[in-house]
């Protein structure tokens, strides 16, 4: 194990795969620049070691990041295409969803899109309404897509480089204040399966179901709950398309109670689905009704007082935790 | 693929590219006619017209070059070598269409001629060009990309993405600009400002030509030379090429856009006309070339009754080729699918 950033174990994942295979490549704003990527150095060095075919520094051409990613998919190569947030991947859902998510089907299975796209979510401070959204209940809603939201430094180097090595589109969501978390990566290749969730505590009263870096803000709330006496079993999905429901109902069947957390706005959100699900599924093992965590449909606000209004805290996992259990 | 024909004797590589273009021509008003007759499901946009852009382009290419189509795709496909039977299953819904009858008219493909596929959402086809052609330069390839847009696309943003970023990588593309005179059925002038297709690929430093569309001499002269160029290494270049779209946005339009004699005016100088009379000039008498026509009639018919009697795929196909991540639940006896 060797403990790194979350930014520099991705980029370690990115770099074993690229001198795996030499048909992987990455593009996007500012890779080959100073400071290597947008905020976070995550592509730093990597111009140095592979040049610029493959990693290729592009203009601000959204539409063109996505588009030639697709195209460079079915003539052939694996793409990393890298939309820095999720606000910017908006500009390219159509190259996404209308063709990297279709040719497949609506070809008949003569090509594979074998891409990745890079799109980081997550609130930071001050990112204001167009630099913190969680987009990530968008792609889960278009079939053909994959959609992985690592929360660790070690699955956001494994996750990554599954997701290169999947023949499937795969939408790659990385929480922008993980970027500098730190966290032991092991020394080995490392792979982390796409679909698989990750128990981070085990527990029997209550399961919440997280992902991405709200899954921490569970594991937090959890600590603070079993001080009262409470045992919350936290599941940290990782693969929000395919989610790993196998892990999920088994550990409804154990605690008979759920609650989902979410950064992204709760109405039409990824909770939702899962709550969905457990009820049509799982309704026998509960012993009250699923609840769900998630932001007030509403933009991200500016100033501190109103943004710290909008977040889904851990204070306010746990009370919802805490009417769960005492339900 | 016709280059060394073409070198030895003119006349006889103008009558290859004429039977191509009567092929086209075939497919699509034996198209028309499966349509009315209720054989094809939703709707198709013709290339009758337009043959010889895509056959002067597509014929001067190789098989392991690519092109990027639009909704108008038949044409190229054809010149590029897709099979007409299997294109003709694809379009009435039957099993041996080229793309298994998932995609149909608008999203017709054959990745085997490195013909990567029509497309209902204009301009994307340049942005995947873009793509292939990274991917080209990436293997060390000596492939060439060709993308077809109509003059409506160049109101899209993604085209200037494209020609910018085609330029600042020197990518082995040539952009194929077919000005039908419709962006469906607005006059594409009417809404574009400025001094049309090729200004605007100037603007970003790209060479561009322009080229009598309906002249399949004039086509096919000028795209091998530009395509040698794209091939040895000279970045991309714009081919402008003038035609006309005979008939509607799709086959069901009614014109009333036009105005009176617009069309018949037009139709004068479509491209087989034009082509069996240099054609004729140049050494092949009458009845060559009505054997010609009748051979690719013949095909097409033949095409046409080989699909009506092939079956529909089973439904259950329906659920495959999504993808191998999470790959849809069919339906249950008690509903509901995930």
């Amino acid at each position: 194990m060797t403990e790194m950033t979350f930014a520099d174990a991705v980029r370690e994942g990115l770099a074993e795969e690229m001198r795996r295979d030499p048909l992987v490549w990455a593009l996007g704003e500012d890779l080959s620049t100073a400071h290597g990527g947008t905020s976070a150095n995550q592509y730093l060095g990597l111009i140095d070691e592979f040049g610029p075919k493959r990693i290729v520094n592009t203009p601000i051409s959204e539409n063109t990041i996505m588009g030639a990613a697709v195209g460079a998919a079915v003539a052939g190569t694996r793409p990393v295409a890298d939309l820095r947030m999720a606000d910017f991947g908006m500009c390219a859902v159509d190259e996404l969803v209308n063709q990297a998510a279709k040719i497949r089907y609506m070809f008949g299975g003569q090509a594979r899109v074998p891409l990745v796209v890079r799109q980081a979510i997550g609130m930071r401070k001050g990112g204001a309404a167009q630099h913190s959204q969680s987009t990530e209940a968008w792609y889960v809603h278009t079939p053909g897509l994959v959609v992985v939201a690592p929360g660790t430094p070690a699955d956001g180097r494994g996750l990554l480089k599954s997701a290169i090595r999947a023949d499937d589109p795969v939408v790659y969501m990385e929480h922008k204040d993980l970027w500098v978390s730190k966290g032991d990566v092991p020394d080995d290749e490392g792979l982390v399966p796409i679909g698989v969730a990750k128990t981070l505590r085990q527990g029997t009263d209550l399961t919440i179901v997280s992902w991405s870096k709200m899954a921490q803000l569970s594991n937090d709330a959890a600590e603070a709950l079993a001080k009262d006496g409470a045992s919350v079993e936290v599941i940290d999905l990782r693969t929000l398309w395919p989610w790993d429901k196998a892990a999920v109902y088994a550990s409804i069947k154990k605690t008979g109670r759920l609650l989902v957390a979410q950064e992204a706005v709760q109405v039409g959100g990824f909770a939702a689905e899962i709550m969905a699900d457990v009820t049509e599924n799982c309704a026998g093992d509960l012993k009250t009704h699923a609840r769900r965590i998630g932001a007030p449909r509403m933009p991200v606000p500016y100033a501190e007082p109103m943004e710290n209004e909008y977040r889904v805290t851990t204070e306010r996992v746990i009370a919802k935790a805490r009417e769960t259990l005492d339900a | 693929m016709n280059q060394t024909t073409a070198r030895e004797n003119k006349p006889a590589h103008i009558f290859e590219l004429y039977q191509t273009m009567c092929l086209i021509r075939a497919f699509e008003e034996k198209a028309e006619i499966a349509f009315d007759d209720g054989f094809i499901n939703g709707s198709i946009h013709q290339y009758i017209g337009q043959e010889a852009v895509g056959t002067g382009v597509c014929q001067n290419l190789r098989a392991s070059d690519y092109i990027l189509s639009n909704h108008r795709g038949h044409g190229h496909s054809i010149a590029k070598g897709a099979n007409p039977e299997a294109m003709m299953k694809e379009l009435m819904g039957r099993v041996g269409g080229t793309s298994g009858a998932k995609g149909g008219s608008m999203h017709i493909a054959d990745f085997s001629v490195g013909m990567l596929g029509a497309n209902g959402v204009l301009a994307d086809g340049l942005t995947m060009g873009v793509g292939a052609a990274q991917a080209i330069t990436l293997k060390g390839e000596d492939n060439i990309v060709a993308v077809f847009v109509g003059d409506g696309t160049t109101n899209r943003g993604p085209f200037y993405e494209a020609l910018n970023w085609a330029m600042v990588y020197e990518l082995p593309i040539l952009f194929v600009c077919e000005n039908n005179t419709y962006a469906s059925s607005t006059l594409t002038r009417s809404v574009t400002a400025g001094e049309g297709p090729v200004a605007r690929a100037k603007a970003f430093g790209m060479p561009a030509s322009d080229v009598d569309g309906n002249d399949i001499v004039a086509v096919d002269e000028l795209a091998a030379d530009l395509i040698a160029r794209v091939r040895s290494g000279g970045g991309p270049h714009f081919l402008h090429a003038r035609t006309y779209r005979v008939k509607g946005h799709i086959s069901r339009d009614k014109l009333l856009y036009r105005r009176d004699g617009e069309t018949s005016e037009n139709w004068e100088n479509e491209p087989l006309g034009r082509c069996a009379g240099w054609l004729a000039e140049n050494g092949f008498d009458e009845s060559e070339l009505r054997t010609a026509h009748s051979a690719a009639y013949a095909r097409i018919d033949a095409a046409v009754e080989s699909a009506k009697a092939a079956p529909f795929p089973d439904a259950a196909l329906a659920y495959v080729d999504v993808q191998d991540f999470g790959p849809p639940e069919p339906w249950t006896k008690e509903g509901g699918a995930s």
